[in-house]
């Protein structure tokens, strides 16, 4: 098959599955619905509480899914081992740009049981590969919730928390401050925090600020699991790997490490990943788990657009004979063009040439 | 050919200030400040590439990579809570959102309050948080003249000197939020742009007055 006919997200699909078996995965194919049960005792764990619902012939309340990761781990089994399942899925969920639903294409990745040092590594490994699997030029931001956990250990309310996590996000460091007053945090964590909003780059030059930057275990911890992810992923992958402290996620689902991963030409983030063992605890599973999601709609934006829609126009009279006309087709599609038939020209088609048919001859 | 910095600006005086901020921070393209129908001025001596927006559309256009960074006032940020790094607090463009309505006229707690404003999301979570019960008015221009209209009780409008509000016989009554400009970066341009973003930040960094938020 010539892969060049393939659009990148499908080229991308082909390719990553090709990755996550490589390393053991099996693919789990689940059902477009899910009843919404699930998603009301989550929703702080869906980027969108919105669900589109129907009710199902037995009178249950039922949703399009709009999350995977949510199901996979409802279905995971229990009792020792790691389970690791690949997926190609869409969901539903309202865009944050359009506040519209919209069907989103995803690919992804869960490991999930008793998980070690390994396990959280070649994962995060994955996503990096991942990455330059899908286009070249990439980045993986990696960080671990457990340092601004720490941080924020001694702050009281969830709404303070909130705020000063909205500032770290945005990288903004008068935010920063400003939430932390208001949060009566003491000074010397307010400077850690606000230290975390640049704390950017390259992992030799981001970890040794780390280290020095708390005498907290908690912390040390973090950053030892950190580094050892990071290490890993770069020398396994051609991905550029950074360490991001201004990466977070709902800290009421995630723990551990954190990652999301960026694409030349795409301005937004195409791959979200990150240990969710809060998540598990909270759906009653004693087991750890990790895992990412690549989104690929956004690769649309690597196609070229400068595409020819077809190598000849072929312009004919209407009362043609038409196994004359599909005959001199043949022999300009014999030699690998690709032909438009048309009776006049057209502005919208891209084309090479245009030619005009002659009775089996045809002329520039 | 190295990859320029895309930088949006927003249309007017502050944008006019805020270039000459990048031009010190050694991003010069004198041309940006030419009264011309040019859209995009390039310098790819100084590997820089500006254009003039609307500036509420500032924010839509570094969100979505059009830009690489842009100055967008903190009020236009509140509002739209745009997926963008918000980087520095440029200290320029100061202001402040605030409520205001006709002098001498309190707050009738009793009834409904009925608020004009451009920000209804803003004003909406800022009387959500006072457990305030209002019918929010959403207007495109000429706040002020809602209260003097009997259109609605108060506005939330952005307030610099407070004239425009005295010569109309309205007064501010509380302050929603202090405003400033501030630059912001696309999510996906800080990874790939990064030195040059970073050298950009600093050197701006270097301009804001000494005095204002000296720990960043």
């Amino acid at each position: 098959m010539n892969s060049a006919l393939l659009k990148p997200e499908e080229r991308a699909i082909l390719r990553l599955r090709d990755l996550y078996r490589t390393y053991g995965y099996t693919c789990f194919k689940m059902s477009k619905f899910e009843a919404y049960e699930l998603y009301v005792e989550n929703k702080e764990f869906l980027i969108s509480d919105r669900v589109i619902t129907f009710t199902d012939t037995d009178g249950k309340l039922m949703a399009l899914k709009p999350d995977v990761t949510l199901s996979i781990v409802k279905n995971a089994p229990e009792g020792g081992g790691v389970s690791r399942v690949y997926y190609n899925e869409s969901v539903f969920r309202v865009s944050e740009r359009t506040h519209q639903f919209k069907e989103l294409m995803q690919t992804g990745l869960e490991c999930i049981g008793e998980l070690g040092a390994y396990h959280l590594c070649e994962v995060v490994a994955l996503a990096g590969r991942s990455l330059s699997t899908i286009a070249q030029g990439s980045v993986l931001a990696v960080s671990h919730l457990g340092i601004v956990s720490a941080l924020l250990r001694t702050v009281c309310t969830a709404a303070a928390k909130q705020e000063i996590l909205r500032a770290l996000e945005a990288k903004n460091p008068h935010g920063m401050r400003e939430a932390c007053a208001a949060a009566d945090v003491d000074a010397p964590t307010t400077d850690a925090l606000v230290s975390l909003t640049d704390m950017y780059g390259e992992p030799a030059a981001v970890l040794p600020r780390l280290r020095s930057m708390s005498e907290d275990a908690e912390v040390h911890a973090a950053v030892k699991t950190l580094e050892q992810a990071v290490s890993l992923c770069e020398e396994d992958t051609q991905t550029r790997v950074v360490i991001d402290l201004s990466l977070v996620s709902d800290t009421g689902y995630y723990n551990g490490l954190i990652f999301r991963g960026y694409v030349r030409g795409i301005p937004t983030a195409v791959l979200f990943g990150g240990q969710y063992d809060r998540l598990m605890e909270r759906m009653g599973k004693r087991a750890r788990a990790i895992g990412f999601a690549v989104y690929l709609d956004g690769l649309e934006q690597l196609e070229e657009d400068d595409a020819l829609d077809a190598d000849v126009l072929l312009l004919c009279q209407k009362d043609d004979d038409p196994r004359a006309v599909f005959r001199y087709v043949r022999t300009l599609t014999d030699k690998g063009l690709r032909v438009a038939v048309d009776t006049c020209p057209d502005s919208r088609l891209r084309v090479g040439r245009t030619e005009r048919f002659t009775g089996g001859e045809s002329h520039a | 050919m190295r990859e320029l910095l895309k930088i949006a600006l927003p249309k007017g005086r502050l944008g006019e200030k805020v270039y000459g901020m990048f031009e010190k921070a050694g991003l010069r393209c004198p041309e940006v400040l030419d009264n011309t129908r040019k859209l995009i001025f390039e310098n790819e001596e100084a590997g820089v590439c500006y254009f003039w927006v609307k500036p509420s559309d500032v924010a839509i256009y570094v969100e979505r990579g059009a830009a690489d960074i842009g100055v967008v006032g903190k009020d236009v940020l509140m509002e739209y809570r745009p997926d963008l790094f918000e980087l520095l607090d440029l200290g320029v463009g100061v202001c402040r959102l605030a409520v205001a309505g006709r002098r001498g006229v309190g707050d009738r707690t009793g009834r409904t309050l009925r608020v004009a404003t451009k920000f209804p999301n803003v004003t909406r979570a800022y009387y959500a948080a006072r457990g305030r019960d209002i019918d929010i008015i959403k207007l495109n221009g000429s706040i002020e003249l809602a209260p003097i209209l009997g259109l609605s009780d108060v506005i939330v409008d952005i307030v610099e000197t407070g004239k425009t509000l005295l010569e109309n016989d309205l007064e501010p009554f509380e302050t929603v939020a202090p405003i400033s400009a501030r630059l912001v970066a696309n999510r996906s341009a800080y990874q790939f742009k990064n030195d040059a973003i970073v050298r950009v930040l600093q050197r701006l960094k270097e301009q804001v007055e000494p005095n204002r938020d000296t720990n960043y």
